[in-house]
């Protein structure tokens, strides 16, 4: 049991502003979001997200989310495995690299699409020829979606596997595991949480990353227009219903993340006592 | 099986761990790597179960290299120091690792794995945990799932590191002597690391000396403790007092300064002095605590002698601090080298 030195007013101050602070941050722009939505009647919002263009949106986001959170799953799992567990040069190098998209504003991070692959680009020609479209079309916006979320589930797995060191490997190794059962049966199951808990978190930011996918999408309704995208047309058309009723998909995918985050985090705190725990013991 | 390295030989950057080290190993022995830390024990015990390749040199499996043998296909039994158990699986599924991830055509069906497992926890006499986790299980117990684990898939080698090394004083000694029994009953060749002089001259057949990634001597538990083949070895292996004194006469080349040692029980105490070779010297410390009593001394001139006596003595001669006593050895040793 801690002490407690602040006096009881002053507790109450303290949880009062905080409180007051959240609801003027958190509560009201939320509700705000989904009061307007709902402003004009229910059928007026389930209209404004089943018309071709919104439902268009939903899809290429789905997508979108389809495609980079497995590649971001893969990518983050090799390079947390090598961080990790093995020592070679440019290591950290490696680890510099990874945060970079997390430390550059989105919009750069659509810029270099741009300037890959656009028509100015060192590609253009070669593109052109096989009539194959990446700017301003899904593919530039999957790749942005792509290199925006990259660092999140290594980020999330570089400590616990850190913390977890080699011995279990090495043990499976001389029980004649080969390195797939070695991974499959022992490294996979020591990381799940943590994996999960990168996996919400890259997918709450690829479905609703704006700025990077702004850049390289060119807004064409129906085609290149994700549900951040699709919102921002419909607010600057004065259509206020129909982005809030779009805006509250999103943040009904925020409340999920949240809830599923929370539990997560309960069970992976657990796991990373637990291989903190084990590292003491050393 | 049968283990011989061949001048082996590993450096970790400027860290010279190994430096031509040869090991003879007999099938069926039991082998304490003995060394301070940093003594490239560890390494070696490494390097023998293929977790660390060598830079120079061999390792023979009965008369087979190994250099192209992966981990996973040496069959070698390994006991880590911190046991690492699998953290998500029970007792159970630990033991039964091995088993499992056997290849298909090998693999035994669930009811030999069930089987083999229980009698292995009978073996370790845990049974009953065998639904539990790692982390439910005190120290003692996972070392013992750790070494049930190990056996499971039949190794023809036992290598363990350190394996009593984080337990408490007392399960450390249970332990002990229960892997001489266990030894005793399976004969399977066993190589375990140690830096406790006192656990490796109690369990091992064999005990190998090691220093600064070389090995200063290879022998048995009374050989290396009786005959040290360097001053390393002898200070090693407990405590010592080395005679400044020199002989210069008798026995072999005449003139030649000779040195010698005595252990510290192997000083006989008393009030007057019994032959020529007592020594006169002043109590400056008495710990009673103990089966022996531990006393300092300190001669005339300033030597300060290690000495233990018996409880029965101690008490007979009512001895105290700064009483002046008469210090006999009862055995000298001549060394052949430098002290």
């Amino acid at each position: 049991m801690s002490t407690r030195t602040e006096p009881v007013w002053m507790r109450r101050l303290l949880i009062g502003a905080a409180l007051t602070f959240l609801m003027l941050f958190l509560f009201l722009p939320l509700s705000a979001v989904f009061l307007n939505g709902l402003g004009k009647g229910i059928a007026v919002y389930f209209q404004a997200l089943t018309e071709p263009n919104a439902l268009a949106a939903i899809r290429l986001t789905v997508v979108t989310a389809l495609i980079a959170v497995p590649l971001n799953l893969l990518f983050g799992i090799a390079a947390s495995w090598a961080i990790a567990k093995f020592d070679f040069w440019g290591k950290d190098l490696l680890i510099t690299l990874i945060d970079l998209p997390l430390s550059v504003s989105p919009v750069i991070s659509g810029l270099i699409y741009i300037l890959l692959f656009g028509a100015q680009g060192p590609f253009a020609p070669w593109l052109m020829e096989h009539g194959i479209k990446i700017i301003f079309a899904p593919p530039a916006i999957i790749l942005a979606t792509i290199f925006v979320t990259f660092p999140i589930v290594a980020r999330e797995l570089i400590p616990v596997m850190k913390a977890q060191g080699n011995d279990e490997e090495e043990a499976a190794m001389t029980l004649g595991a080969s390195g797939f059962q070695t991974f499959w049966r022992v490294t996979l199951p020591n990381i799940k949480w943590g994996l999960l808990y990168g996996v919400i978190l890259s997918n709450a930011r690829a479905m609703g990353e704006f700025g990077a996918v702004s850049v390289v999408s060119g807004h064409i309704r129906g085609q290149t227009n994700t549900l951040p995208l699709h919102i921002e047309i419909l607010y600057n058309e004065y259509n206020f219903t129909a982005a809030f009723a779009a805006a509250s998909l999103l943040a009904m995918l925020a409340i999920v993340t949240l809830v599923l985050k929370s539990i997560i985090e309960f069970k992976y705190r657990a796991e990373l006592r637990a291989a903190v725990k084990t590292e003491n013991h050393k | 099986m049968s283990i011989k390295v061949d001048k082996v030989t590993k450096t970790f950057g400027q860290f010279k761990a190994l430096d031509e080290v040869s090991l003879d190993i007999n099938t069926g022995e039991l082998i304490a790597l003995l060394g301070p830390s940093g003594s490239g024990k560890t390494t070696l015990l490494r390097i023998i179960a293929g977790l660390e390749t060598a830079e120079a040199g061999e390792i023979l499996f009965h008369g087979e290299d190994t250099k192209e043998t992966k981990v996973k296909d040496r069959n070698v039994g390994f006991v880590f120091q911190h046991y690492a158990l699998f953290r998500h699986m029970t007792v159970f599924e630990n033991i039964a690792f091995g088993l499992r991830v056997k290849p298909k055509h090998l693999r035994p069906t669930d009811a030999q794995i069930k089987e083999r497992v229980h009698e292995l926890l009978r073996l370790v006499q845990l049974d009953w945990v065998a639904n539990r986790y790692p982390a439910q299980l005190s120290g003692g117990q996972r070392q013992r799932i750790a070494l049930a684990r190990a056996l499971a898939i039949e190794p023809r080698v036992l290598l363990l590191d350190e394996p009593f090394g984080s337990l408490d004083a007392q399960v450390r000694k249970e332990l002990r002597q229960w892997l001489r029994r266990f030894h005793d009953d399976l004969h399977i060749t066993t190589l375990f690391v140690t830096h406790d002089q006192e656990e490796a001259l109690e369990v091992a057949d064999k005990i190998v000396v090691m220093n600064k990634g070389k090995i200063e001597q290879v022998g048995s538990p009374q050989d290396v403790y009786h005959n040290p083949a360097s001053v390393f070895v002898l200070n090693f292996l407990g405590n010592v007092n080395i005679f400044h004194a020199r002989i210069e006469e008798e026995q072999g080349a005449a003139g030649k300064p000779r040195r010698m040692y005595v252990r510290p029980h192997q000083l006989t105490v008393s009030r007057f002095s019994l032959s020529a070779d007592s020594v006169k010297a002043a109590i400056t410390f008495i710990n009673p605590a103990g089966s022996m009593v531990k006393i300092d001394a300190k001669s005339r001139q300033g030597e300060i002698f290690q000495v233990e006596v018996s409880q029965e003595e101690h008490a007979q001669l009512k001895l105290a601090k700064n009483d002046e006593v008469f210090l006999t050895p009862k055995k000298i040793t001549y060394c052949e080298y430098d002290i």
